[in-house]
Order: C-alpha cells, then sequence, then structure tokens
C-alpha cells in the first residue's frame, strides 16, 4: 500500500500547488480587476486618504472639500461634499464609494489622494502609514471663474446646453458648463433623484457633461472654419466678391438661404465680409465646391477636429469633433462622397463639441494657434509647495496671423451690423459668429454662437450651444455669450 | 529532545505567532477592540499546553508536529475570525475549548484505536443516519442553499463533519478485511464479487444519496474522493479509480440537469474564472466569487497587513459574504497576501506529509487505511474550499479545516487529530 500512499501524497501536492498557482495568476490579473466596477478594494482604501480640496481659480472658492465621518470597522474615512452643487458639477465630477468617481475627481485622483508617485510622496505616505497618521492628499486649484460659471449657470438653467469660454492666450478654461446639471452631493444615496431630473429637450441627461460630450450639428459657425481655408489658401480675399441669387445649386438642386417669413433671403451682390456678416449659406456653399471638401475638413482638422482636446478630464467624458458616421468620427477616403456645399456651411453630418467651437474661436484670437485647453492652474502639496503648475502649450497652429487678423475683422461685423448684434458689449469690441441648425423639426434647432472680445487684443473666447431651440443663435445664443463674456472681462481686465 | 519536548518547543512558537498575529489587529484597530483582546494568545496558548499535557500522560510517542500544527491553522482562523468580527471569534473560542475537550475525552477514553475496527458497520450506519438528520422536518435548517444543519433549540450542528469521520473509520476497516478479494478480481470480467462489494455500495450509495438530497456538493465531491483515495491505496487498483471518476462524472452530468444550483454553480465558475468577465457579478453567487477574486487579487505578495485590509464595507457588512466560514482564505489572501495564503497553504501539505507518514509507517492494514483516510479528508476538504474560492473549480461551501468558523467542523477536526495521534503512538511504540 506504501506505494498508493506516496503516489497519493504527490498527487495531492500539485493539488495544493494549483491552489497557490491559481492566487498567483489573481496576483498577475490584479491591475485589470482593481479598476472593475464593483471591486471595493482601492475605493475603499482611498477612503481613508484625506483627499485635497478642489478650488476655483480665485484660490478660495471651494468646489469640493472632505467630510470626515467615523465608521465602525474602518476607523476615520473620508466622504466628499461640493458646497458649490450643481456650480460646476461636470468638470469637478464626483468621488463616491457606490458610484466610483467622473470628471478631475477622476483623472487627477492620483493627485488628490497624495498617489502621484514620485519618490518624496512615496516616503511621505511610508512614513504617515508607519505613524498611523492620516495620509493626506494634494489640493488642485482649478482655471475655472466662479464668477464666470454662475452667470453661466443661471443664463443656461432651464435649457438644453453648454458654454465653454478659454483664456485664448493660454488655453485656460474659465467656464464649463452644462445644463441639465445634477448635484453631486445627491450622487451617494440619492441617485434616483438625479435620474428623475426632466427637461425641455427630451432626454434631460443631467451626467452628460454637454460643453466636452454634447455634440451639435456646428451649422453656420462652422463658417468661420470655412472662411479660415478660403482665406489661409490665398483663393479669396475678405473683400472678394459674390453674387447670392438667394441659393446655391447642389448636385442639380437647389440649396436655399435661410429662411424667414417672407421665405428664402436673397442679398444680391456682396463681398467676403457682408457674406460672413449675414452668414449667406449660398456664398459659402459656392465657396465650398470652390475648395473642396478635403480642403475645408483638412482646416477643420487645425483647428483641432478630429483630435481629442488634450484637457485634463477623463478620455471618456471627452467627445470627439468631425464627421459622424455610425455614432462614430471619419474621414472620407474618397472626399467625393462628401457635399463640400453643405459642408462649408457646418451641415453634412458634421458635429462639434462647444469645447472645440470655443478653441476654434479662441484659435482665431489668439493670430492663429490653438493652445492646449487646461482645467487646471496648480496643484499643491498638503504642506502648500507647489506639486505642478500648468503653463500656456500650442496645440495646433490653425492658420496664418494674416489670416486669422482678416477673420477676426469679418467677425466684428457679424457682431456690428450682422447677425451677431445682440452680443454687443458697449466699450468692447466683439467678433463672433451665430448659427442656427435647423433639424426640420419646429422648435429642435441647434443654436450657437462663438465669440471672443475685446476683438483687439482677446482674453475671452466664447461658446454657447443649445438645443431644443425654436428661435436662431443670434436672438438665443448670443445674449448668453455676451453675458458670460461681460462676466469674465470684469473679472480679467 | 524526546517528541513530547520537541511539542511542547513547537507550540509555544505557535503561541507567540499567535501572540503576533492578536497585537497586530489590535494595533490596526484599536478603536474597535479592548486591550483585553491581547490576553487572548495567552488563553490560547494555555488550551493547547493542556492538549499537550493530555497527548504527553497518553500518547508518548505520537507525532510531535500535529498539535502545533493543528495549533497554527487554529491560530490563523481565530486571528482572522476575530479582525472579521470579535464577538464570532469569542463563539469560535468556545468552540476551540470544546474541541479541545473532546480531544482529551478521545485520548483519555479510547484506549486503543483499533477496537473501533470492531464497531465499522455501526459506525457506517450512524454515519448515514447523521447525514440524513438535517433532511427530517422541524430539525433541519437550510443555509446558503444547503440543507446541512441540524438545530436542537440554540445550537445549531452540521453532523456530517462527524459523519465524515464514521464514515473513515468504516472505510478503513471494510477495506481491510476485503481488500485482497477487492484487489484481485474474482468471478468473472475481473470485477469482484457482490459479497465483497456489495456492502460498500450500500453504505456508499446511501451516503451519496443523501447528500445530494442536502444539496451538499462539496460534503459529496469530499467523500466521493475521500472514498476513491482509500479504495485506490486499499487495492492499487487503477480500474476503480477510472469506473469510481466515470461515475461521479455521471451522477454529477445527472445532477447537473436535474439540479439549477448546480448550473448556477458551473456557469458562474465558467463566468468568472480566469478573467472574471462580465457576465460574473450577475448572478448573487457570482457575486461572492468575484468579489472573492477581488480580495485576493488586491493583497498584492504580502498582503493589506492584518485588519488593515477591504474586508467589511464603510456600511457595517463584509463585502464578501460568508466570510468567516466559506471565504476565509480569501480574506487570508487579502490581509496577508501570497506569502500568507502559500504558507497556509503549505501548513497542509505538513498535515498531509505527517498523516501520510504515520500511514507509511503503520504495519497493519486498518492503522495504514485509517490514517490515509483521515489525513486525505482533512487536505482534501481544504483543497475543496481553497480552490472554490479562487476559483480552480466550482465554488462548493464547505469549511477550511481549523481555519474556518465552525463549531462542528472545529470538534470533528479535533477528533480527526486525536485518532491521528493515537495510531502515531501506536505506530513509534511499535518501532522502538
Amino acid at each position: 500500500m506504501n506505494t498508493q500512499i506516496r503516489r497519493l501524497f504527490f498527487v495531492l501536492v500539485v493539488l495544493f500547488v494549483s491552489v497557490i498557482g491559481m492566487v498567483t495568476w489573481w496576483l498577475w490579473k490584479a491591475p485589470d480587476l482593481e479598476a472593475r466596477r464593483g471591486n471595493p478594494n482601492l475605493i475603499v482604501k482611498q477612503l481613508t486618504i484625506e483627499r485635497g480640496t478642489i478650488y476655483a481659480a480665485d484660490g478660495r472658492t471651494v468646489l469640493a472639500r472632505n467630510r470626515a465621518e467615523k465608521r465602525k470597522n474602518l476607523g476615520h474615512i473620508f466622504l466628499r461634499v461640493y458646497p458649490q452643487h450643481e456650480l460646476a458639477a461636470h468638470p469637478v465630477g464626483y468621488s463616491t464609494i457606490e458610484r466610483s468617481r467622473t470628471g478631475l475627481e477622476s483623472s487627477l485622483n492620483d493627485y488628490l489622494t497624495g498617489s502621484n508617485a514620485n519618490l518624496g510622496t512615496l516616503l511621505d505616505n511610508a512614513l504617515d502609514k508607519l505613524k498611523g497618521a492620516t495620509q493626506k492628499g494634494n489640493d488642485v486649484v482649478t482655471t475655472l471663474s466662479a464668477r464666470g460659471q454662475e452667470v453661466a449657470m443661471q443664463q443656461l438653467s432651464g435649457k438644453c446646453g453648454a458654454a465653454v469660454a478659454l483664456d485664448p492666450r493660454t488655453g485656460r478654461v474659465l467656464v464649463l458648463a452644462s445644463t441639465p446639471t445634477y448635484d453631486p452631493n445627491l450622487v451617494e444615496g440619492h441617485f434616483n433623484q438625479i435620474l428623475k431630473t426632466r427637461a425641455t429637450c427630451g432626454n434631460a441627461s443631467p451626467l452628460l457633461d454637454r460643453a466636452t460630450q454634447g455634440l451639435f450639428v456646428p451649422g453656420s459657425t462652422f463658417k468661420v472654419i470655412t472662411a479660415a481655408a478660403a482665406l489661409d489658401t490665398g483663393k479669396y480675399t475678405p473683400s472678394s466678391r459674390f453674387d447670392d441669387p438667394g441659393y446655391c445649386i447642389e448636385y442639380g438642386k437647389r440649396v436655399s438661404n435661410f429662411a424667414d417669413q417672407s421665405g428664402p433671403e436673397v442679398f444680391g451682390n456682396v463681398d467676403f465680409t457682408e457674406a460672413l456678416e449675414h452668414s449667406i449659406n449660398a456664398v459659402f456653399c459656392n465657396i465650398g465646391k470652390a475648395l473642396g471638401a478635403k480642403t475645408v475638413l483638412e482646416y477643420a482638422e487645425r483647428f483641432g477636429f478630429y483630435s481629442e482636446p488634450p484637457i485634463e478630464l477623463p478620455s471618456d467624458e471627452v467627445a470627439i469633433s468631425g464627421l459622424y458616421k455610425r455614432g462614430r468620427p471619419y474621414i472620407p477616403k474618397d472626399f467625393n462622397e462628401v457635399d463640400p456645399g453643405r459642408l462649408a456651411f457646418g451641415q453634412e453630418r458634421m458635429l462639434a463639441t462647444p469645447l472645440q467651437m470655443a478653441l476654434v474661436a479662441a484659435g482665431v484670437a489668439n493670430g492663429g494657434v490653438v493652445m492646449e485647453p487646461t482645467l487646471v492652474d496648480r496643484i499643491v502639496a498638503p504642506d502648500g509647495g507647489l506639486v505642478q503648475r500648468s503653463h500656456a502649450k500650442e496645440w495646433k497652429k490653425a492658420i496664418e496671423p494674416k489670416t486669422a487678423a482678416e477673420l477676426t475683422a469679418m467677425m466684428r461685423a457679424v457682431v456690428e451690423g450682422g447677425t451677431g448684434t445682440a452680443a454687443q458689449i458697449s466699450g468692447v469690441p466683439v467678433a463672433g459668429k451665430t448659427g442656427t441648425a435647423e433639424t426640420g423639426v419646429t422648435g429642435r434647432n441647434h443654436t450657437w454662437f462663438i465669440a471672443f472680445a475685446p476683438a483687439d487684443d482677446p482674453t475671452v473666447a466664447v461658446a454657447v450651444a443649445l438645443s431644443g431651440q425654436s428661435g436662431t443663435g443670434g436672438t438665443t445664443a448670443a445674449p448668453i455669450a455676451k453675458a458670460i463674456m461681460e462676466a469674465l472681462l470684469q473679472r480679467n481686465p | 529532545m524526546t517528541l513530547r519536548n520537541r511539542e511542547l518547543a513547537n507550540l509555544i512558537l505557535v503561541g507567540l505567532l499567535t501572540a503576533a498575529g492578536f497585537a497586530a489587529v489590535f494595533i490596526a484597530r484599536r478603536d474597535e477592540v479592548s486591550t483585553g483582546s491581547l490576553s487572548y494568545a495567552a488563553f490560547f496558548l494555555a488550551l493547547f499546553v493542556a492538549a499537550h499535557v493530555v497527548v504527553r500522560m497518553t500518547l508518548p510517542h505520537a507525532d510531535a508536529y500535529l498539535l502545533p500544527v493543528a495549533g497554527v491553522l487554529t491560530a490563523v482562523g481565530l486571528t482572522m475570525i476575530y479582525r472579521i468580527d470579535p464577538d464570532l471569534a469569542l463563539r469560535q473560542g468556545l468552540w476551540v475549548v470544546i474541541g479541545v475537550a473532546a480531544f482529551a475525552a478521545l485520548l483519555l477514553f479510547l484506549r486503543d484505536y483499533r477496537s473501533l475496527d470492531n464497531v465499522k458497520y455501526v459506525c457506517g450506519v450512524v454515519a448515514i443516519g447523521l447525514l440524513a438528520l438535517p433532511a427530517i422536518p422541524g430539525l433541519g435548517r437550510t443555509i446558503n442553499g444547503a440543507s446541512l444543519w441540524v438545530g436542537v433549540g440554540p445550537v445549531v450542528f452540521q453532523p456530517g463533519e462527524f459523519a465524515k469521520v464514521l464514515l473513515v473509520i468504516f472505510l478503513a476497516g471494510y477495506l481491510r478485511d476485503n481488500r485482497e478479494m477487492l484487489s484481485m478480481g474474482a468471478a468473472r470480467f475481473g470485477l469482484p464479487s457482490l459479497k465483497h462489494f456489495g456492502p460498500l455500495l450500500v453504505i456508499w450509495g446511501g451516503a451519496m444519496l443523501v447528500l445530494f438530497q442536502t444539496n451538499d456538493l462539496g460534503g459529496g465531491l469530499l467523500y466521493f474522493s475521500v472514498f476513491l483515495a482509500m479504495l485506490w491505496v486499499a487495492t492499487a487498483r487503477w480500474a476503480y479509480v477510472a469506473v469510481g471518476g466515470a461515475l461521479f462524472a455521471l451522477g454529477a452530468y445527472a445532477l447537473y440537469h436535474v439540479t439549477p444550483h448546480v448550473q448556477d454553480r458551473v456557469s458562474i465558475w465558467l463566468d468568472c474564472s480566469w478573467s472574471v468577465s462580465k457576465a460574473c457579478p450577475v448572478y448573487d453567487e457570482g457575486y461572492q466569487l468575484a468579489q472573492s477574486i477581488y480580495a485576493i487579487s488586491g493583497g498584492g505578495l504580502f498582503g493589506q497587513g492584518l485588519g488593515e485590509g477591504v474586508l467589511i464595507s464603510p456600511e457595517g457588512h463584509t463585502y464578501i459574504p460568508f466570510l468567516s466560514t466559506d471565504f476565509i482564505f480569501a480574506a487570508i489572501a487579502q490581509e496577508i497576501g501570497l506569502a500568507g495564503a502559500a504558507a497556509l497553504v503549505l501548513v497542509y501539505v505538513v498535515v498531509l506529509y505527517r498523516g501520510f507518514r504515520i500511514a507509511l509507517l503503520a504495519d497493519d492494514g486498518f492503522s495504514k487505511l485509517l490514517a490515509v483516510g483521515l489525513t486525505s479528508a482533512l487536505a482534501i476538504q481544504a483543497f475543496i474550499i481553497t480552490a472554490g474560492v479562487t476559483g480552480l473549480i466550482p465554488l462548493t461551501g464547505i469549511t477550511l479545516p481549523f481555519v474556518s468558523y465552525g463549531g462542528s467542523s472545529v470538534v470533528a477536526n479535533f477528533l480527526i487529530v486525536g485518532l491521528l495521534l493515537q495510531i502515531s503512538n501506536h505506530v513509534n511504540r511499535e518501532r522502538a
């Protein structure tokens, strides 16, 4: 029997070793499993860390802070409080036990928990652990203007839309507002209340950040890109002359200008500036046909279309702008598939986020250079030391400075005497462009306004997009853009 | 050094280890636990020293490692249960006292374990009776889909744990008597005659039937494996293992088709093991396994530290249900890591080694088979549950010997160690 006993011993030892092997396998898979929904390891571990505070640009307005709570079995844990409620819900996001994290709370988690790996912090953390002290995270000062954010949220309330304001010189994001919004304090425990949010535009989706994820038909605001292409390629100048019969012929069919009660507008003989000022579709349609879809799309790319804007938000919260096909952005292999005339005035399955259109305005404002958008001003260690400060970085070189200057003059005309007069600010020159994308259903228009000011030395670039509107961009979005710019200009003299 | 002094030295080592474990939990969780808990280690050591004294009195030649190894396992279990729920640890401590008392009683009153050979059929019948107890209406209690418990007033116990010991005794006696006939294979087709195989089949079939009746898959797998192991050791015939394995596969297949419970377990296992697919945590039981795997993978090489792992939510419930019973191995892996979990598994290998060594040295068939059966029962049980919670095999609820919370299990396992020590004492005395 002894032979069998020895063999049996061997078999059972192999079984035990395979259990150890299985445990090792799970260790190997740990990085993959750690981020799984429902895996409490990381989340709970980090609850015992005193997360850093998130501030608005003024360094005083607290957007997110901690509330310490004593829990049986865990000792002190830190739960998040958002004292400003809805004010900056989307960019700041939330950090909860039940629903994980979003926004900066997610993307800057390593900094906020102090687990950003460098030797100094690692050593500090190890010492803290030994001493039994609470581990502290770094504070984050955002670039968000509390005042600008407040005005934007006020202006947008009751509507479905978003507003983005940037400093065109640095890419600092001053306003990132989206409605319908939610109170991040309700995410933990009262999530149903958020889900019950109702809106005028159909699906309320309060958690959706329309400023960075919302895809709107850019409509006539896209004409800024077409105009940039027309001027930058040297094929047209601001004084190039056009004849507007009120329509343009596309594939043998008429595409009419924007129509009011009296039928499609007809402008007759106009120059390029007047064409932009009055947003004449027929003229842009013909420019588009002359330039070709390839060139127009190339300039869109130069302004940042087809790239994910490098803002410090989680990648899945930032959408890419461009032509869309089956829910994905695509660049046509054969440009003949794209109707260049309709593309030139921002139709033809073109979709853009408010952030992207703000970057377009900022690019023109900044002499043709689009800066990297940034939400973070600086990150400060618990002892007050500076961990990181963001510096202005160029993102895209879109157009020549000369083109930018010409385009600025044309966009000023829009506000001074064209479709965007509602955005006029007394004493401050404003350059802008309206957009009204008709969806064919009354009351379902996407309306836009993109602008920057002061036009001669821009410090603010803004994009406002609304859905479910029955008016035009000039009457619905321009006043909101104006209010936001006014608020920001007072702050940034 | 004499065997007994070596045993005492080992026990003192275990006592120190226990003190370190309790101190670690105490430091990590001083907000919730009292300083009184630090005396637990002393109490624990005193208990095992008492057991040692009984061994010294009755079994001077017994193996010097089995009792300390049982001590290590008990200590790991108590520390872990204490960390999960201090009140539960107190109750487990009480069960350890009862287990040691049962151990002492066995050593003091059963002067010669070989007399068990005379009552093997009684053992077999009583075992089946015990297994059938939970199926009696009014007496049985169903917990987590399996009706394994018997409740009399406030006391709930698991008769299957004791049936396990009795069945091994029956098999050891029976196989010793019939091993020649069984291994030669009589009559036609080389099959043993019904006369020799019949009683075995009857007892065995009864046990399996009862197990399926009570939905205790872990128990079924355990008893069947131990049965096959003992049969193979006794007869050295692969054919039995093959036929047995085929029978088990057939039974499992049939069971798979009639019991939704089994189907769930298998599909959960397929969804969860190797990669924890998205489908895995959807079912309640898949959620258990997914949480178990998260805990194991989150433990890392050396664990989160005793008392510092992520086991209990801020709301106060454990992330893994049945944490201190079925899933205690996951809690151990979370808090003392791969190193700790592997060390724990190696402790079972030591149990296996010491137990099989006793069997190898024994000169009579009954002792050999009894030692092999009891040791295999401990080892296979440890394998089934550790492999289950790691996703290596479909999960079936069963205790991790000496470590999991569970009174019946602790007491039965102490009886197994007592019997092994008695066999060892006999073997070593003969050899000396």
